[in-house]
């Protein structure tokens, strides 16, 4: 099969509407058929990936803690727009810790998230050959 | 060129569903082929044969089989989305112990891996949403 580079844009906050769910259910899918697989977040949807999450009080279900399980479908390479959390008043130390093992590293436990400017992230998005916007 | 089509929002509410019944028809006619029209989150509703829209405005369900069916498309819509949003085929109806299917001909229902496939092996993946 042919592999294929798959950038996944998430746009929308985790709740408010289903996109950040069904986005990250694609994502796990997509996950099994071996393409090299790019996670971006951008906008609202940097609040996806805030740590501590508890939506309990609009009886929604707090899906975050899948997030954590993306570095063991091989898929480490999550963007994280600056420009959105600035606006937003987040850093990086809000987002939830979201780490993989390198295999060729002596399984070595590296950082999934790269907070990279809005013309880094243009560069990432140039690279790919299908793009899916959440 | 080989395209695929991605369907994010229902009917009417938003015009996604209308574009991309108006590109896939176009691009039929100038010639190109269809790997696959995939239906996700709320466009899983395109798939329903209940859709009674008033006689003066168009069908855009009964417009989707019909193309559907005419040029033999793949017309696909996610299980899981489809699932949450009451879009059963017969054997879904049967497994859920529901009495009734409701979805059109020409459709199917089928995973998410058929979005990831439809990726690979078209050209373009177009997607169509708000």
């Amino acid at each position: 099969m042919a592999s294929k580079k798959f950038l996944y844009v998430n746009r929308k906050a985790p709740h408010g509407s289903i996109y950040a769910l069904e986005s990250l259910e694609v994502v796990l899918i997509g996950a099994a058929f071996e393409q090299e697989v790019t996670l971006a977040f951008i906008d609202d949807g940097v609040y996806q990936l805030l740590k501590n999450q508890d939506s309990s009080a609009i009886g929604s279900k707090n899906f975050s803690p899948t997030y954590r399980a993306l570095g063991d479908y091989d898929v480490n390479q999550i963007y994280v727009e600056r420009e959105s959390l600035e606006l937003r008043g987040l850093t990086k130390e809000d987002l939830m810790p979201l780490t993989w093992e390198d295999e060729d590293d002596d399984w070595a436990e590296k950082d999934s998230i790269h907070v990279v400017s809005s013309a880094e992230l243009a560069e990432v998005i140039e690279q790919q050959d299908v793009l899916l916007n959440f | 060129m080989k395209f695929s089509i991605m369907v994010n929002e229902g009917p009417y509410t938003h015009q996604a569903s209308d574009s991309a019944y108006h590109f896939t028809a176009a691009a039929l006619k100038a010639g190109h082929e269809i790997v696959r029209v995939f239906f996700y989150h709320d466009g899983v509703n395109n798939g329903t044969r209940l859709s009674i829209p008033p006689q003066d405005d168009r069908n855009v369900c009964t417009r989707w089989s019909e193309l559907g069916q005419q040029h033999e498309l793949e017309l696909i819509l996610c299980v899981a989305a489809a699932q949450r949003r009451g879009l059963l085929d017969e054997d879904e109806a049967k497994r859920a112990g529901k009495n009734s299917d409701n979805i059109a001909p020409g459709f199917e229902i089928s995973g998410l891996g058929q979005l990831i496939d439809a990726g690979i092996q078209a050209d373009r993946l177009v997607v169509f949403g708000d």
